[in-house]
Formats: structure tokens, sequence, C-alpha cells
């Protein structure tokens, strides 16, 4: 049999397509396919409303035991799992609405909004750590940002329990730790890693050198020269936003001294107003 | 799938392979069979494409390359840790082309320097030979899907689910619809729709079947069906 090049397209669409015969889903469109299987949007008829479906043919609701033990704003939240009828597993999400973090980049943004975004992922992602639970795929192709500037992150399909031992390597090569894309052992900081290249898009080009720093430092090579935890890279993020010393950063006596103006400007304005004063008094 | 419908699927300058296959220690005339059943068109198609040997020649390259691979044992050479089996293949077939031709030219020159072989990398109309590869696998997996299904339906006394099936996921021209198709079969529009959803379950699970019997490991299976059907 010799199938037509548009027979053979229609055909792989179809079969691809889950059976949701057994399901209380109606299908609406395909949304995306990731690396561990394809999201569609789908109507629970049910209650009446769109639900992400992602359809794995890997480890059967690993994903969806996983999700349902992070309930946290900034973590796409789990509302039912189980098997089709083709046998493949699904895991049904909150459909998020919004844009993906590399789309949302694109258009023109401040630094703080580009920075409140940023410490947004990394509460996720702590709370995550916290809960013992490592992502190991963090990109923006899975950060989603909602229309009030919510971020949730998504795709968890690779994501493992701290204590376990890996053996596979899963995630995407470009924003792999150099560990975790050599099948080692991978702990809070393979996560920290894709966060410093997150950091670096996030800011783009024009980025200020300590901020540049606290990436690169996130983004070493070797895990130990990596922050510990999320929360010491947050906590190294609000230290430049209070105009605070960036222990990543060595900076020159120059920087130190705008830092400085720029940290007690209102002290400086006052100081410099008394002096005004008391010289136009020495002058009356 | 018994060997009657093998031979009707192929033709007879295979049997030899099969027949080879079987005497073979390293590789079973089964899976010589599904190996040649797959991968038969898209070698033939990239030779064709990739070294634009004539078609009778192509023929006999694919011929004698599945002959080299049950001789040189090259298939327990493959590694899963390295990629995916059909690349693999991809590059055994490279190298038995290029020897072979280093091969015939050396006989017509009396043991002298060899000529390069033309190859041709850059995309036609169809794409790279690398992707004519790689479409005419899916096409060969697919083809074989839908015998599969055809027989099983056969068997099972569920030709009207295959017809149906046929008739709407392999029109060419313009697909019926399925109040049409309920006519034509005299049964209602869920008992079409339901028999069409079987149809495509199934044809998912012979896809398998068929990716499971010419693919060493669990992981390897999936990454095959996924990117077959991606």
């Amino acid at each position: 049999m010799n199938l037509p090049d548009q027979t053979l397209a229609h055909l792989r669409e179809v079969v691809a397509q889950p059976d949701l015969s057994n399901t209380p889903y109606e299908m609406v469109d395909f949304i995306g396919r990731g690396g561990m299987g394809a999201v569609y949007r789908v109507r629970d008829t049910r209650l009446d409303r769109h639900v992400a479906l992602k359809v794995i043919d890997a480890s059967p609701l690993a994903e969806a035991r996983l999700l349902a033990q992070l309930e946290h704003p900034g973590i796409v939240p789990v509302y039912d799992a189980g098997t089709l009828a083709d046998g493949r597993s699904y895991c049904a999400m909150r459909l998020v609405d919004g844009v993906r973090l590399d789309v949302f980049l694109l258009d023109e943004h401040t630094l703080s909004e580009r920075l409140s975004l940023f410490e947004k992922i990394c509460e996720a992602v702590a709370f995550a750590h916290n809960c013992g639970v490592i992502h190991r795929d963090l990109k923006p192709q899975n950060v989603m940002v909602g229309a009030f500037g919510e971020v949730v992150v998504l795709d968890w399909g690779v994501a493992m329990w701290k204590e376990t031992e890996t053996g596979n390597i899963a995630g995407t090569p470009k924003w792999m730790a150099p560990e975790q894309a050599a099948g080692g052992a991978v702990d809070p900081r393979t996560d920290i890693f894709a966060l410093g290249l997150l950091l670096s898009e996030i800011l783009g080009c024009s980025a200020p050198k300590p901020l540049a720093a606290i990436a690169n430092k996130a983004s070493s090579a070797e895990p130990e020269q990596r922050y510990a935890s999320v929360e010491l890279l947050l906590a190294e993020l609000r230290r430049y936003q209070d105009r605070l010393r960036v222990f990543a950063y060595r900076e020159s006596l120059g920087e130190k001294a705008v830092r400085f103006a720029a940290r007690n400007s209102v002290l400086l304005l006052l100081l410099a107003t008394y002096v005004a004063v008391r010289i136009l008094l020495f002058f009356l | 799938m018994p060997f009657e419908l093998l031979w009707r699927v192929f033709p007879s300058t295979r049997h030899s392979l099969i027949e080879a296959a079987s005497s073979h220690a390293g590789i079973g005339a089964e899976a010589m069979n599904a190996l040649l059943e797959i991968y038969w068109q898209p070698c033939y198609r990239y030779i064709l494409v990739r070294f634009l040997r004539p078609h009778e020649q192509a023929e006999d390259l694919v011929q004698g390359f599945f002959a080299a691979l049950l001789e040189q044992d090259l298939l327990s050479r493959y590694d899963v840790g390295k990629g995916p089996f059909r690349s693999y293949l991809r590059a055994c077939l490279d190298h038995f082309v290029l020897k072979n031709h280093r091969d015939e030219t050396r006989e017509k020159r009396g043991g002298g320097k060899t000529v390069a072989l033309d190859t041709h990398d850059a995309a036609s109309e169809d794409g790279t030979p690398e992707e004519i590869f790689y479409r005419e696998w899916q096409r060969s997996m697919f083809s074989l899907a839908i015998e599969d299904l055809r027989q099983l339906c056969q068997e099972t006394g569920r030709q009207v689910r295959f017809e149906i099936f046929a008739a709407y996921d392999l029109a060419e021209q313009s697909r019926p619809n399925y109040d049409q198709l309920a006519e034509a079969h005299s049964l209602a529009v869920t008992t079409v729709t339901n028999h069409l959803a079987w149809a495509r379950r199934e044809m998912r699970r012979l896809l398998e079947l068929r990716v499971a019997s010419v693919t060493p490991g669990e992981s390897e299976r999936r990454r095959e069906v996924r990117l077959l059907l991606s």
C-alpha cells in the first residue's frame, strides 16, 4: 500500500489523538507536544469547564501524584488522572490562561517587572524543593505568565523526588546542568543552574552587571559554585533590589559610591540642604 | 503476520534474505521479516535520492545491504545508548554503499585509485535524503499497520469496521461525513464514530507491536512510537 502524504498526515493525527471514550472529557483542540507527551484542551463534561489534558505514554500517574503534593499558586494544579481506553495515561490540569514566558519576553518590560516575574518562578521552585521535588526541565517554554502577572510553572513530567536515584537523563539539553546531562546525581542545584540561565534570558543583553553576576553564579558548571538553595538566590536578588552589596559581584569604588548614594539619597539630600542653608545663613 | 501475506507484500528478490535469516544464528527469520518489511522502502528511496542510483541498481544495493547485515552480523553491534536504530541502520547503509562503490571502481581500474562517489545531501523538493528516509519509514510503518488491521478485521468478522475506517481515514480525495457513512452501512451515526474510534485504537496498538518487533528496549520503543505520531 502506497499511502499518499496527505493520508499519512491525517492518519498520524487521528491515531495520535487520545481515546477519551471512558473519560468525562471531550476533545476541543491540540495545545502542544512536550518530551513526555501531548497536551490537549478538553471540556470536562461534568463541570462544564475547559481543562488541559496531558496524555503520557510513560510511567502512569507519576506526574499527577507528584503534582498533587505541590499546592502552590505558582504550580499548575492537577484535577484528575487515570488511564485512557487506548492504554495511555492522562493527567487533567488547570488550563492556564496566559502566554508562555518566551513569548512574553518578546514584548518590552521594565527591569522591575522582569525581576518580579523571576522571583515568582523562584518562589514556586523553592516551594517544590522544600517539598522534596526537583523539576529538572525549567525553561521559558514551561512557564506561563497570566493576564494579571501571575506565573505558573508547568510540565513536571520529568520532575523527581530529591532522594530518588536517577540513572536516566531527562530534560532539555540547552537548559540542562552538566551533571544532569551526564546522567549524574541531581539535587536542587540542578534546578538552580536552569534558573540562572532563565534569569539571563529574562534580563536580556542589557542586564546590570550585578544581576548578570548573579545569573552567572547560579549557572556555574560546578554545582558547588552555585547558590546552595533557591532561597539564597532570591536573597541575593533582593539585596540587589535593596541596593545592598551583591556577593556574587565585585564592585569598583565608583560603583560602591553610586550604590551608596542611591541607597541613601534622602539622607544625602537632607545633608546637602542643611549645608546649603548653613552657607546661606553664613552670608546673610 | 502469516508468511503468505509477507510473500504477497514482498517481491521475490527478498525471499532469499529471509531464507538466509532463518539459517543464521544471530537473527531469526521472523525478526528479519519485520526488518525488511519496514526498512526496505526507506533504504531504497534513500539510495535513489542520496546516491542518485538508477532504480534497478538501488534495488540490488538494498538487497546486498540486507544480506551484508546478516553476513557481517551488523545488527548485534547496535548500541541502544548511541541513538535510534533507524539512524544506525542508515549509517550502515551509507557505509555499505560507499564501500560497494570503492570495490567496484577498484575492480574496474585493476586495483588502482578509487573515484569518490557523488552524494547529494542537499534538500530536494521532497526534503533531504534523511527526511525522505524518515518519511518512508513512517509510511512503511503505517502501511503495515493498516494491513494488520485489515487482517484482524477479516479474522474477527469486523470487516464493516475496516470499511468505515478505510472510507474515512484512508480517503485520498473528499472524505465522506459520518451521516453518509452511517447511511451507506445502515448504521447509527454513534456506531460509526464508535467503529472509527475502535479502528484508530487498534491501529495504534498494531503500530506499537510493529515498532516493538524491530526495537530493542521499552524506552526506545516509546521514543519511536512518539516519533511516528508526533
